[in-house]
């Protein structure tokens, strides 16, 4: 027994240096000298100040910008500081009844029924960047309305924003709401 | 269901196909003290951690030995780990100067990772400084790891010698298992991760002012380090609390690939390192055969009942096009999210990148059901060997009671001391799984964990213990596990799932060690073709499933049923 004490904790410690100090440690330095903006969260500035992650979804309210899918992030929804998903089961109550008010908030919105799943779903982070493009499509009239736009341009700039699969096979085809809120405003302009 | 999605899924397992050789054979040198590439880089470092640790490289250990030189090793790591856990406010790195964390929290989460569980009771990104996630988390991601491949190499040996008294030197396999194997690779994903878009920083988080106008805070810190080793060494503990869900933690459906590449990578490999060692290449093959047929059948079942939609919510307007999406990110869609729903649990990786508490009844009724199984597909690193390598062992015994033959693998003959440590350890599972299981669901202050009522509710909790017994790690996070009772009984069950299964199945090498090797007769039931896998994933199904039945059925089954009525708790 004590004769194993002594390989154990020297082990430990040792591991403990070499995994848990310098490995960590190495990855930041080599990451932060050649590759800075994705090591510190490939974040989005704008006239120098920093307006979001392009990897983070955003909270977006305003009729003047496209939503993004509902959160359960607390206490505010897209809150970056705790990712969290809903967890609720399909059989759920709560899961019904939340998903019966967003149908109605989308409704009252001018979004036309069947609503695209994500549009009234949360994601698994709670983060998702993303949208469906039928639920960007979706939104296309609402956002032409409220700024004043032909819904054409905004109709197009959806579909330029649109990133399909890569190699047309890998991942799903999909809208970054925060980049194409952001081509929205330069759109405006 | 698309054939874009069926397309995904194949491409995935292809690649792997393709490293199992080539890592496999690298294994099997490290695993036999061989020298490797690396050897002229880690070599003085390997040979001075031996003579810092007082280890004599030549002596061999006896199964007893070995066992209690494992069992010292993570009882050390996890009393360090506890301590480390419960005072970070007074250490340094703690940016966000969080507490320590309550003794039942830090005893569950200490066992949680020194198993190979990394169940999180914890919010990552809410609870942990840097130095827990770093000199803690990370260490033993690596230690846990190199732990389960060091006691399925000793297994290994105990078929590829004749007449031993010893299995190898645990310390010796450890170091090299961490040094040769887990530490390069890591190295090399964690800078893939890197330029994906995985975070890797020192700082803790940056506040964004959003286009109108709020604030939005964004956790950060050394992600793509962490990640690396949490999927190579199919530990699941995610920097976040969401796991490989959060896009810091898995950006992009490449990120994804790689994430599952990763966790499916070592566990193939070191069966057809088995292979190579025992001098039977074709065995190896055929125990990655038996794995893949059940892996992939479990994954195309996720897919097909996730892409069908919640139809109570088909029923209130909700287009059911894109499936399933409670829970779901939108870059991965159901495809992506199954294969991972898949692999994670038929590996004891226990990471996702979607919430299984939202998947549909016969969605989540897989990941439950894979982790049942044993954890075999191809299960933990070395884990999974070890498991896989039982239920071998007892479908010769079953094949042997058929035709009459004393059962017979790789030229050791499997008697009756074999067969009862392998049913000591099979059943160690069951007992853990479904006993917590009916104990928390007659409790009142279990049950009032639970996220969704009715048979959902069951889900969760059997799921809970189904991953805690398991050593897999992943959740279906209705359940409020951040209780006592639950860190205290989901600490047992890991405890039970590692150390009261392989000390049993280390008993077995033992004897299997000290028999003579034989060589095969015209008699022997050949265990490298095609018959001997079938009837091994029928041992898999019935011992390692059917006992599970019953309470699938009043949970999962119950809950798929109860949506087709329409009926929400």
């Amino acid at each position: 027994m004590i004769n194993h004490l002594r390989p154990a904790i020297t082990l430990i410690v040792a591991m403990t240096a070499v995994t848990g100090i310098a490995y960590p440690l190495t990855i930041t330095g080599i990451a932060q000298a050649v590759m800075p903006a994705q090591a510190n969260g490939s974040l989005i500035e704008k006239d120098g100040a920093v307006i979001g992650s392009a990897l983070i979804g955003q909270g977006f309210t305003s009729d003047r910008y496209f939503w993004p899918r509902p959160s359960a992030t607390g206490p505010e929804p897209y809150n970056a500081s705790t990712s969290s998903g809903s967890s609720l089961g399909t059989t759920s109550i709560k899961l019904k009844e939340r998903v019966a008010a967003d149908v109605t908030r989308l409704e009252a919105a001018g979004l036309a029924m069947p609503h695209p799943a994500d549009a009234v779903t949360t994601s698994g982070s709670g983060l998702d960047p993303h949208v469906s493009p039928a639920f960007a499509e979706a939104q296309v009239a609402r956002v032409a309305q409220a700024r004043g736009l032909h819904l054409e341009r905004v109709s197009d700039l959806v579909q330029t924003m649109t990133a399909q699969r890569e190699l047309g096979v890998i991942g799903e085809p999909r809208v970054n709401v925060l980049e194409l809120n952001l081509a929205l405003d330069a759109l405006a302009m | 269901m698309t054939i874009t999605g069926w397309l995904q899924i194949s491409l995935l397992f292809l690649a792997v196909l393709l490293v199992v050789k080539p890592l496999g054979l690298y294994m099997a040198r490290v695993s036999s003290g061989e020298r490797t590439f690396l050897s002229p880089v880690l070599g003085r470092v390997e040979s001075n951690l031996y003579r810092l640790a007082g280890i004599d490289t030549g002596r061999e250990q006896s199964w007893r030995a070995y066992v209690t030189a494992m069992l010292i090793f993570s009882l050390v790591g996890f009393v360090a780990l506890y301590a480390l856990l419960r005072f970070q406010a007074s250490l340094p790195l703690n940016p966000q100067s969080f507490t320590g964390m309550s003794p039942d929290l830090a005893f569950n989460t200490a066992i949680s990772f020194v198993t190979n569980t990394n169940w999180q009771n914890y919010g990552g990104e809410t609870t942990l400084s840097h130095l827990s996630q770093m000199v803690g988390l990370t260490v033993q991601n690596f230690l846990s790891a190199a732990t389960g491949m060091a006691l399925a190499v000793a297994f290994t040996r105990a078929f590829a010698r004749s007449k031993a008294a010893t299995l190898g030197n645990f310390w010796v396999d450890v170091t090299r298992a961490t040094l040769y194997v887990l530490l390069p690779l890591s190295i090399i994903v964690a800078l893939v991760f890197v330029a994906m878009g995985l975070p890797q920083t020192l700082d803790a988080s940056v506040t964004a002012t959003t286009l109108e106008g709020a604030n939005q805070v964004i956790s950060l810190g050394p992600v793509a380090s962490q990640e690396a080793i949490k999927q190579l060494g199919t530990n699941g503990g995610g920097f976040f609390n969401v796991n490989a869900a959060h896009p810091f933690e898995n950006p992009t459906a490449w990120s994804n690939y790689l994430n599952i590449f990763a966790m499916l990578s070592i566990s193939a490999a070191l069966v057809y390192a088995f292979g190579q060692m025992v001098g039977n290449r074709r065995q190896g093959w055929a125990l990655i055969s038996a794995m893949a047929v059940l892996l992939i059948s479990g994954v195309a079942f996720i897919y097909w009942a996730e892409a069908q939609g919640n139809t109570i919510l088909t029923a209130i307007g909700v287009d059911p096009s894109l499936g399933n999406m409670e829970g779901k990110e939108i870059r991965f869609g159901q495809a992506m999210t199954a294969l991972y729903a898949g692999v994670t649990t038929g590996l004891s990786n226990g990471g996702v990148n979607g919430m299984h508490g939202s998947l549909t009844g016969l969605g989540g009724l897989v990941p439950m059901f894979l982790i049942q199984l044993g954890e075999v597909l191809p299960g933990g690193v070395g884990s999974g060997l070890y498991g896989m390598l039982v239920f071998a062992l007892l479908s010769v015994f079953v094949a042997g009671l058929m035709v009459g033959r004393t059962p017979e693998f790789l030229g050791k003959k499997i008697e009756g001391r074999e067969m009862k440590f392998a049913m000591l350890a099979v059943l160690v599972l069951p007992l853990a799984i479904l006993g917590f299981t009916a104990v928390s669901a007659m409790l009142p202050l279990a049950v009032a964990s639970i996220g969704t009522a009715g048979p959902h509710g069951l889900s969760e909790i059997l799921y809970a213990y189904t991953s805690a017994a398991g050593n897999n790690g992943s959740a279906f996070g209705g359940l409020s596990g951040n209780t006592p009772w639950y860190n205290t009984t989901l600490g047992l069950a890991m405890l039970l799932g590692r150390f009261a299964y392989v000390v049993p199945v280390m008993a077995i090498a033992g004897s299997l060690a000290a028999k003579v090797k034989a060589p095969g007769s015209a008699g022997t039931f050949p265990t490298d073709g095609p018959l001997f896998v079938g009837l091994l994933i029928g041992i898999i199904l019935i011992l390692g499933g059917l006992q599970f039945f019953p309470a699938l059925a009043l949970g999962p089954i119950a809950d798929h049923l109860a949506m087709l009525a329409g009926q929400s708790f």
